[in-house]
Parts: structure tokens; sequence; C-alpha cells
């Protein structure tokens, strides 16, 4: 068999299992990524159902269609299969299928490890969306889980909760331990770390993030655990303990968490930019020290979550001072897209009106968070529906929309052919209003004084939720464009080129479309 | 793409439109309040909401600039600029300029807000599943402040009112012109108390006390709410407060010692008296809808898995004297609160008589004051 060619040798490996074991058993980190990203996809409509719950109960005041425990249910499992469910793990996904390529690895370090944390994760979300089932219902205590409400005050599904975390856990730090190895080890000869795609910098930054934080948040649901079922007090004053104390573990994680879920997304969007205005991304290497600057802020800012616990004056100065310091390094990261835009030659394809529109969005996000960092106002801000507008405003037109456009950037590579212009950019039109119907007004009913976590509202605030509600139909609906879109793609359509984008530079774009099942086996040269 | 551009920019008019005939009475922005406090906070929200507006048009200006401008349409070849430390430097340097001038009065704010010291009127303010419990240290007076918004408005069998979920039965009373500190804390999970107009809003956490204080200036009425998740009612525990005059306030103070002095003695009367079954069960009936329904329901079915029924109970078809107990004394570790504390003799006695004879239990017994007396005393069956 020596005579065959190697290009021979290459269909070679291509010999997989077929149907269910290919999936149950692969190694392969494209596989792994689709199986990620297809995961998330369905979690995230889970989770826009249960949005859809919130949203219709909320359409009139009074209760019309559930009970107030119910919807407590559905605000606490909503928060949790979205930022569990859907975006971390579709960053997983986009980390598994690009990381490799973008670096010239064959694969991802550690591929068995790999096959173990997106397996595991199915069965956490089994295991919580069961609790649902469960006598009293799931989860009610909202997804951050205050203590003494998810402790002495909840029924027996904390105890699947806890579990349900417990895995999810498990999954990132073995995902985030991936990433790291890979970055580190197997970059292709002279790909040195300043010469790295800013998507693998980000991704590189939040795994550490990931391992520093996830098992903070193991420890805190243990807590959790013990104080319910094993009679400790770390949040009973009644045993010594302080439910405050709680707080300060939670957001130990919480806060990096967010940037977890943001610092990929600026990555992709430092990618896309530079593609559609045909020029190269300005201050790279201030990018780079921007999104570490970023990442060890982060550690520093937990506490302006919570400004009304009555911490000591001098602790909430410190708080709001650094807070108020995170807008410099983003400040900076906005002002380098808008310099890459700034007399490039634009085109406006699908990934690039997602991108633009992340821009302008998670700016107006960061703007509310800014205004959120001022204490004194953060009084008045708390809690209410001022707070939903922001977080909405940085995890959903921030966060989702960064990774649909990642999704438009890169389906031809994956799947070899062009994905369909025009519905694409319906997908975008319909989604960019409906989400602006959905979250502007709620800034205004913040203001107005309407608390979030509520099932029932004074008569004031009815005209505007009713708005709000339609603008989340028509957005949950919207999103079914894009299925449409992604399923349309994969079975067919114009053929896509290795380059696929006139713009784009980047070993993802020097393989063919689709990305062969096994990539870089030699390593490539990186001049 | 035209009509596509045509809807981008017809989104800002529309939303504005929206946001502008959507509702007559909802106000827009936050409100200026009543204290000089809340007039501060309002004005550190509105200068950092400019600033933010200012930076806002300046950068998405010249992205919209780019966008139109530099659009391979046009015929335009790309730049090929990509980097410079000076406008680095500089985009750096503004935005810490304009933190450090908006942080200055937010400072000054803060620390004003955090001095409770002279205060002349201190009011306790305790949270519970799910209700407002005030107790003014100064006087021999205290009382729980419940929703007071019919069950049949939020279930949509009546016509909601003008004040829906945002009246209570016994409103938080305070003088005008005086510094009133309020102590916080609660009984079981984390409330936060937050009224708007006084801009403050203060977690109440079990086992600690927090501290917020106000001068009012103007008498009136001021509504709020709770603003932390406290579990099922959460979004049915209002708060409202009236400012008087200092004389009103004094004779109201006067007038409440009296009513609940008078309440104290009518207490010790009814234990040498019998009350009649009819008269047990129609009390009972209005107290359990008042303080019960809440996790028990209307008809004694509890929620499974969190509130326990008390139709069909074994403890109250075979332990009489374990269920006063735990009306009086609570479960420790649950939901279930100590009542000895919230509701009177009289009350107690027909709420325990109530659910002993409704929702089937048909025990056929009355509990007597007396009895819930014996208990309070630890001296029960």
């Amino acid at each position: 068999m020596s005579a065959i060619s190697s290009e021979h040798d290459d269909h070679a490996h291509d010999h997989k299992p077929s149907g269910i074991k290919r999936w149950l058993f692969t190694t392969n980190h494209k596989d792994i990524g689709s199986m990620y990203l297809i995961f998330a996809l369905l979690m995230f409509f889970l989770g826009g159902a249960m949005a859809m719950v919130i949203r219709l109960e909320l359409f009139q005041p009074g209760m019309q269609f559930v009970e107030p425990q119910f919807f407590n249910q559905m605000t606490t499992v909503h928060g949790l299969i979205m930022v569990f469910g859907a975006v971390m793990p579709a960053f997983t996904g986009l980390a598994n299928w690009m990381i490799p390529i973008m670096i010239g690895a064959p694969d991802m370090a550690l591929p068995r490890m790999n096959n173990w944390s997106f397996w595991i994760l199915p069965f956490a979300f089994l295991i919580l969306i069961l609790s649902l089932f469960m006598p009293g219902g799931g989860p009610s205590f909202g997804w951050t889980f205050y203590a003494p409400l998810s402790t002495t005050y909840s029924n027996d599904s904390t105890a699947l909760f806890v579990f349900a975390i417990h895995i999810m856990g498990i999954s990132s730090i073995m995902g985030a331990i991936n990433v790291i190895v890979t970055i580190w080890n197997m970059r292709a000869p002279g790909m040195t770390w300043m010469k790295m795609p800013l998507f693998v910098w980000t991704w590189f930054i939040t795994a550490f993030l990931l391992i520093m934080v996830m098992p903070v948040l193991a420890t805190v649901v243990t807590m959790v655990l013990t104080d319910k079922y094993f009679g400790t007090s770390f949040f009973d004053a009644a045993g010594g303990g302080d439910p405050v104390l709680f707080q300060h573990i939670f957001w130990f994680f919480g806060h990096p968490e967010v940037y977890i879920m943001i610092l990929p997304a600026f990555g992709i969007v430092s990618a896309i930019i530079p593609t559609f205005a045909r020029k190269r991304l300005f201050g790279y290497a201030s990018m780079v020290y921007a999104t570490a600057s970023i990442a060890i802020l982060s550690f520093l800012v937990w506490a302006h979550h919570m400004f009304t616990t009555g911490m000591p004056v001098f602790a909430t100065l410190f708080f709001m001072y650094a807070t108020m310091l995170i807008a410099v390094p983003t400040g900076v990261k906005v002002f380098n897209w808008v310099a890459t835009m700034w007399r490039g030659a634009m085109t406006f394809e699908v990934p690039m009106m997602f991108a633009l529109a992340f821009i302008v969005l998670f700016t107006i996000g960061g703007f509310s968070g800014l205004m959120l960092a001022i204490t004194p106002a953060d009084f008045q801000y708390h809690d209410t529906y001022f707070v939903v507008a922001h977080f909405h405003y940085v995890l959903v037109t921030g966060a989702v929309f960064s990774i649909i456009a990642a999704a438009y950037y890169w389906l031809p590579k994956w799947t070899g052919y062009m994905y369909d212009e025009r519905l694409g950019q319906m997908h975008f039109w319909c989604s960019l209003i409906s989400v602006n119907l959905l979250f502007f007004p709620m800034h205004f009913v913040g203001l107005a004084g309407m608390p979030r976590r509520i099932p029932d509202y004074a008569l004031q605030f009815a005209d505007f939720n009713a708005f709000i509600s339609v603008g989340g139909f028509l957005f949950g609906l919207s999103q079914l464009i894009f299925v449409w879109v992604v399923v349309k793609c994969a079975r067919g359509g114009e053929k896509a080129t290795a380059q696929v984008w006139e713009g784009a530079e980047g070993l993802e774009w020097e393989i063919p479309s689709p990305a062969p099942y096994h990539t870089f086996e030699t390593p490539p040269v990186i001049k | 793409m035209t009509n596509a551009r045509c809807l981008l920019w017809s989104l800002p008019t529309l939303l504005f439109t929206a946001s502008v005939n959507a509702s007559s009475s909802m106000p827009l922005n936050m409100t200026k309040g009543v204290t000089e406090i809340s007039q501060q906070v309002y004005q550190l929200h509105m200068t950092i909401f400019w600033i933010c507006c200012a930076i806002g048009a300046v950068v998405f200006g010249i992205m919209f600039w780019s966008i139109i401008r530099h659009r391979k349409a046009r015929g335009v070849q790309p730049a090929s600029f990509h980097e410079s430390t000076k406008i680095e430097i500089l985009w750096t340097a503004i935005p810490v300029v304009i933190l450090i001038v908006m942080a200055i009065p937010a400072t000054n704010t803060l620390i004003a807000m955090d001095d409770t010291t002279d205060a002349d009127v201190t009011v306790l303010v305790t949270g519970s599943q799910w209700k407002w419990h005030y107790k003014y240290l100064d006087h021999e007076v205290e009382y729980f402040s419940l929703l007071a918004t019919p069950r049949e408005q939020i279930s949509n069998k009546l016509a909601k009112g003008e004040n829906y979920l945002l009246e209570v039965d016994r409103p938080l009373v305070i003088p005008t012109g005086k510094k009133v500190r309020f102590l916080m804390t609660s009984d079981d999970v984390i409330h936060s108390w937050w009224v708007p107009a006084f801009a403050i809003k203060k977690d109440a956490n079990p086992g600690f006390i927090n501290e917020a204080w106000t001068r009012v200036d103007e008498p009136g009425l001021y509504r709020g709410q709770c603003a932390e998740l406290c579990g099922k009612d959460h979004g049915f525990m209002p708060i409202v407060v009236i400012a008087k005059t200092p004389e009103d306030y004094q004779a109201w103070v006067t007038q409440e010692e009296t009513r609940i002095a008078t309440a104290k003695a009518a207490e010790r009367e009814l234990l040498a008296m019998n009350m009649s079954m009819e008269e047990l069960m129609s009390t009972g009936e209005r107290v359990y809808q008042g303080w019960c329904v809440a996790c028990h329901q209307i008809a004694g079915t509890g929620l499974p898995g969190i509130f326990p029924p008390l139709k069909g109970s074994q403890l109250i078809l075979t332990d009489r004297a374990a269920h006063i107990d735990i009306l009086v004394n609570g479960k420790p570790g649950t939901a279930m609160q100590a009542f000895g504390q919230q509701l009177s003799l009289k009350e107690l006695a027909a709420v325990i008589t109530y659910t002993r004879n409704a929702f089937d239990n048909n025990t056929g017994d009355t509990v007597q004051a007396a009895d819930v007396f014996a208990v309070q005393q630890g001296k029960g069956e």
C-alpha cells in the first residue's frame, strides 16, 4: 500500500464509525464542535420558550396563564439554560471548531476529554429540566439562587439543581483546560503569541477565567446543599453564618462569568469587522492588552451586584471605582473596531450586519452598565427592569448576536455551501427590529419603578409590558428563520470557495470548504 | 437594501412614538423624588445619562459616517493603517478623565446617604414572606402592613383598582422635616425595602440589621415595592409611606398607641369568654384569606412539595395541641412563621378553629383564645 499518494492517505483517515456511534465516540474537534453548536441551538429555543411563557403572563396585569410559583421557575430556568446551556456551549462549540484550525493544530490537545466534556452536558440539562416535574416544581429562586431562599425555603428540586450545576461546571472546566493546553502547546511553528487571531486570544483568556471561577460556583452550590441537607449554617445567621456571604461567593464567580460570556464575542467581532472592511484590525496589541485588563478587573468588581446589601461605605466606593474603570478597556475595544472600519472598503453581508449591530447595541448595554456603576443611582436601578434591559443588551444583542454572526461567518467553511444571503438578511432585520422592541422599552419601565422577577404589576406598566411582549414574540419567531437558513445551508446551495470572503485572512480560509475531517496533520508554515 | 434602510431609519421614530403614546400615566424617567438625596441621585442619573449620550453620538456618528462613506460599493480602496500609539493613549486617557469627573459627585452623595447619625425617629422595618412589619422604637407602636388589593382583582374576577398591587392595609407613617432612620431586617428570606421617592433601596437580611435614612419635607403619600426576589408572592408585598406634619404625626402616634393598648386589653377580656362556632368560623375565614392562602391555598390544598396541605392533614385531625403550637410558634427551618407574634389571640383562635373545620376536616371542636394563650405562655394542653 506504500504506492498510494498522500491525498489518498488523507481519505483513508476519513473512515469513521457511521450512525450514532460516530457521534457518541467521536474525538474529532469538528464533530464535537458541531454537537456543541447544535446542542446550544436546542437550548436557545428551550430557554426561549420559557421566555415566551414569561412574556405571555406579563402581557397583561393580573394572573392569567401561570401561577406565581411556576412563573418564578420559568425566570430561574430560563436564566440557567440561556447562560449555561445556550451561550457557554455555543462559544465552546466555536472554540472546538475554530481554535485548532486557526493555530494550525490537527485537533484539540485532549480529544477524549473533549468527548466527555460534551457528552455530560445533555445529562446535566436533562436533570435540570426533569426537576421541573418534581412535586413543588423545579428551582424557583432565580438563576442567582440567593440563600436562604435556595436553602431553608426551597423544595427538594434544589438537590437536582445542585447536581446539574456540578456537571455543567465539570464540563466547562474540562473544556477550558483543553483550550488552554491546545493553545499553549499545539500552535504551528511560527504561530507566535502575538500572531494568534484575536478569537484565539480572547478564548485563551476566557479559559483562564473559567478554570478560576467554576470551582467557586461548585463551592457555593455545595455550601447550599450542605446548608439545606446536612445542617451546616454557612448562610444562616442563627448558626453563625451570613446570607450576604452567599452573594459574595456567588458574584465572585458571577462577575467573571459575564466576561466569560462576552470575551469570545469580542474575538468574533474582531475577526469579522476586518474581513468585511478589507482592512487590518486596528490596534491588535491594544486589543490583547484590553482583553487581559478586562479579565483581571473582572475579579475586583463583583460586589457591584450587591450595592444594596449594606456593605461598609468604603467597600462600596472601592467597587464603584473599580467598576467604572472597566469602561476604559471596553471603550478601547469599541474605538478600535470603529477605527478598523474607518477608510476601509466595507460590504455588508449578514455576518457583518450582525457584527455592526453588536457594536452599537453592546455599547448601549455598556452605557447602561456605566450608569449602574454609579452607586447612588444604582439604588434606584437595582433589581428593576432597567437591569433586565442592561443585561439583555449585553447578552442577547451582545453575546448571542456575536454567536449568530460567527455562525453565518463560518457556515460556508463548515458546510461547504454558501448560506442564503436573502434569507440571512431577512433574519437579521427581523431580529434587529424585534430585539429592540423587546428590550429597549424595558429601560423606561425600570426607571418608572417596575421591579424585576414579578409575575404581576401595577396598572401604569400595562401598555409598555404588552408592547414588550409583542416584541418578545416577534424576536422568538425571527429565530426560526435562522434554523431555516442553517438547515438549508447544510443541505446544499452555491459551493463555497476556500477563502469564502474576499477580505478574509487566516489559516481557516486556506483549507478547502467544507473543512476536511482532518486538517493540518502536518503543521502549516506561518510566515 | 433600500427597504431595509428605510426600516433602520424608522426604528428610532417608531420606538419614540411608541414610548410617548403607549402610556399616558407611566413616567418615562427616574423620579426626582421628594428628598434632597433623591434629587441628588436624579442629578447623577441625568449627568451620566447625558455623558453616555454624548459619547454615543460621537462614536456612533463616526461609525455610521464610515459605513456610509467607506463602502466598497462606492469604489473606495481600503487604507492600510492599523495602529497608532498616540491615538490609543488619547482614547484611554479621555474616558479616565470623564470617569473621575463623574466619580466625585457620586462619592459625595454616597457618603451623605450613609450618614444615619442624629435621627429624630427610628423605625425597625422587618420583612417576612410576604408582608412588612413596622416598629417605632421611640413609641409603643408596631404593626404589620399587608397587601390590600383583593385576590379577586389579581385573578381577574373583579375590575382592578387605581392602585392595584400598590396599596396596603396599614401604611407606614413618618413626620415631615425630621430625620427618619430605618433599620432593616428580615424574619425569613432576603427582602429589599424600596421607596423610589426617597431613593432608598436597602436589603432586609435575616439575622442582620441594615440602616438607611430620609428627611421628607412635604406631606404626601409615597408608594414602593419589595425589590428582592423573596419567593412566590414577591410581586405582592408593596410599601406605602405617608408623610405627615409633625403635629399630625404626633396625633397619629397617640391614636395608634391607644388603639394597640385597647386591643391588648380586649385580648385579656377575651380569655374568659367562649366564642361561638359561627363567630370563630366567620372571623377565621377572613384571617385565613388574609394570612394563610398565599401558601396553603384557598381550598387548603397547599402546593405539593412546597407548602403542605391543611385539607386532611394528620396533624390537624389527630393532634389539637400540635396544631395550636405550630400556629403560635411556627416550624423552624420552614416557611411556617410564628404567628403568635403576628395575630391577636382572637384571630389565632378563629383561624385554628376555621382550619380544623373547613376543607372537610370537620373535627367539630373549637379553639378558644384561652387555649392559644396557654400555649403562648408555655403551658399548653
